[in-house]
């Protein structure tokens, strides 16, 4: 097993006078086995990017654990531990601007990678170029340049070219792709599922899309107030959804070879 | 008579560099009853159209020429201060994209519908609280909400409140641009829902709608125009556009939509290649060519005009012209 989840809780208190509990994520149980492509479906508000960041190690649960290739993450000491970690699961977020630093190129981000991979001197270029190209962008039109001058859309296929040149065992990827142009998602997603079929890359996709979830996913998992409610392949989802809430998800959908009743 | 009619519009954004051609050269049609679909990739000029059809033009946009006529007002050749008075909120009203923030923070909604529709009415306060009621239950919104800050509403309720209050004066021509793509797939039907209320219950006559989500259209729009690097692509009814394309984009971009449907799996998933073209420094001819698949010679120098195709639409391809 490559990634287990086990009874994830994680409360946030609020307020100054008036003390208030959060239940962000209630109890979440999953597992991640290598080559496969998990989808975690929910609307804003569910846990879902609660759930990225205490696998990612970047909270601390209230209690429930995560254990990586048998390891106890929550566990992990020092810089080492912590970036031999990083080395095998690697986060993509939704706005990527903050993984910029805004003083430095574009080039640096992308040759940054090098300092984790055995690349030489003088195959780093070519291995820039070619992720780039697999992200769909010209690296004449993006090395040289500063982050703000980029799209939303550019930088988040930055982050993605960076995934493909690291070739990490897991990507956790926190809506990954939300700003990057309904006619060319589906290309980055099938990087993804290349990964997964040549490098053996497993993918946690983090969206509330549970359209896009449907055709590239090995296992779709519905989140909703914090639970995972449903879970199972994407024709399970799709044509035989359980949960009354992953019903009315699959409802809502706006389809394109089918009107919506009373529209 | 149309509601709105455009030609020969041509909006740029001037820059250091030169000028940005993100409206050249439109023509458009709106009749009236009708729900307009204007789809395109981000970037290809959607919401720069949108705010030039209303004469809402502020630097760093200029318009550099064509016509507006808008419920037989020749609203091109109106300055800020006549627009103000007799066409924007009264004969047309935008939702902008990020409208959900147009609410202001400090004040609860109905304050801030007064003090909107007070820029535009003589009516007394309670004659305006009594309107916003009436409204809200006409458009099954909670008439509590009235009295609420906007932090303490929904983001669905939110970006329904901001649709009501823009079309409380009866606009004919609502204008939303994108008002569903922060929202989850519930909220969004329910605006959805709201907007195709807004057009049964006649508080408007026509509707245009932005988005590059061509699955939304598919539900709500009578009719989609097709935008590609400032200019129309294609035009014409809803299910002819979609479901017999014949601009080489058009075909590109409906083989891209991702809707979990049988029909979409078995054809599997296809995207566009490369990228739009640079507004500053667009290709001459056809703008598509160098991401087209049935790029002619001709198509690299001649400009293809938006023609009739032996379908019911408008397109602008050499192809269906017959050129070449």
């Amino acid at each position: 097993m490559l990634l287990e989840v086990k009874n994830l809780t994680k409360i946030f208190t609020v307020g100054l006078f008036k003390r208030r509990e959060i239940v962000a994520v209630d109890d979440v149980s999953f597992d991640v086995e290598p080559a496969k492509f998990i989808s975690l479906v929910g609307e804003s508000g569910s846990g879902k990017t609660t759930t990225a960041r205490l696998i990612l190690n970047l909270l601390a649960p209230t209690s429930g654990e995560v254990i990586c290739e048998g390891r106890d993450v929550f566990g992990l000491k020092g810089i080492d531990e912590l970036r031999s970690y990083y080395r095998s699961v690697h986060g993509i977020f939704q706005d990527p601007y903050a993984a910029y630093n805004p003083l430095h190129k574009i080039d640096r981000v992308l040759n940054q990678v090098f300092n984790l991979t055995g690349h030489s001197e003088a195959e780093r270029d070519g291995v820039v170029k070619e992720a780039l190209k697999e992200v769909g962008l010209r690296h004449e039109d993006v090395l040289g340049k500063y982050p703000h001058e980029l799209s939303g859309g550019q930088r988040q296929r930055i982050m993605v070219a960076r995934c493909y040149m690291l070739r990490p065992k897991l990507i956790m990827a926190d809506e990954p792709i939300s700003m990057i142009d309904a006619s060319t998602k589906a290309s980055i997603l099938r990087l993804f599922s290349k990964l997964r079929d040549e490098y053996e890359t497993s993918v946690i996709f983090i969206t509330h899309d549970l359209g896009l979830a449907y055709y590239v996913s090995d296992e779709v998992l519905i989140m909703s107030k914090g639970s995972i409610v449903e879970k199972g392949s994407p024709d399970d989802i799709m044509n035989r959804p359980q949960h009354a809430y992953t019903r009315k998800l699959r409802e809502d959908i706006p389809l394109f070879y089918r009107k919506w009743p009373g529209f | 008579m149309a509601l709105l009619e455009a030609q020969a519009l041509k909006a740029y954004y001037s820059v250091r560099q030169g000028y940005i051609q993100a409206v050249d050269n439109i023509d458009l049609t709106l009749d009236r009853d009708v729900t307009l679909g204007l789809a395109g990739e981000s970037g290809c000029g959607k919401s720069t159209l949108m705010n030039a059809l209303m004469m809402n033009v502020k630097p760093p946009l200029h318009l550099m020429g064509g016509t507006i006529v808008l419920d037989g007002m020749v609203i091109s050749k109106m300055d800020r201060t006549e627009l103000k008075k007799d066409v924007w909120g009264v004969l047309v009203s935008l939702v902008p994209q990020s409208s959900l923030n147009a609410l202001m923070p400090t004040m609860r909604i109905i304050d801030f519908i007064k003090d909107v529709i007070h820029h535009h009415t003589a009516a007394s306060d309670s004659e305006i609280v009594s309107m916003a009621r009436k409204r809200f239950e006409e458009l099954n919104l909670p008439v509590d909400s009235l009295s609420l800050y906007p932090h303490e509403l929904s983001g669905g309720m939110k970006q329904r409140a901001v649709i009501a209050v823009s079309t409380l004066l009866n606009p004919k021509l609502l204008i939303v641009d994108e008002p569903t793509s922060a929202l989850d797939v519930s909220t969004q039907k329910q605006v959805l829902r709201m907007l195709v209320d807004l057009r049964k219950t006649g508080i408007i006559e026509s509707m245009i709608f932005v988005t590059h989500d061509i699955a939304i259209l598919r539900q709500i729009a009578d009719r989609i125009t097709i935008m590609y690097a400032g200019k129309i692509a294609e035009s014409g009814p809803t299910e002819d556009v979609l479901f017999d394309p014949k601009h080489p984009y058009t075909v590109s971009l409906t083989s891209a939509v991702v809707t979990p449907e049988p029909e979409v799996r078995e054809r599997g998933l296809a995207s566009i290649p490369g990228e739009p073209p640079d507004l500053l420094d667009p290709p001459e001819g056809c703008r598509f060519y160098p991401r087209c698949t049935k790029s002619m010679s001709i198509c690299r120098s001649v400009e293809p005009p938006l023609v009739k195709s032996e379908g019911t639409q408008l397109v602008a391809c050499h192809i269906v012209s017959g050129d070449g």
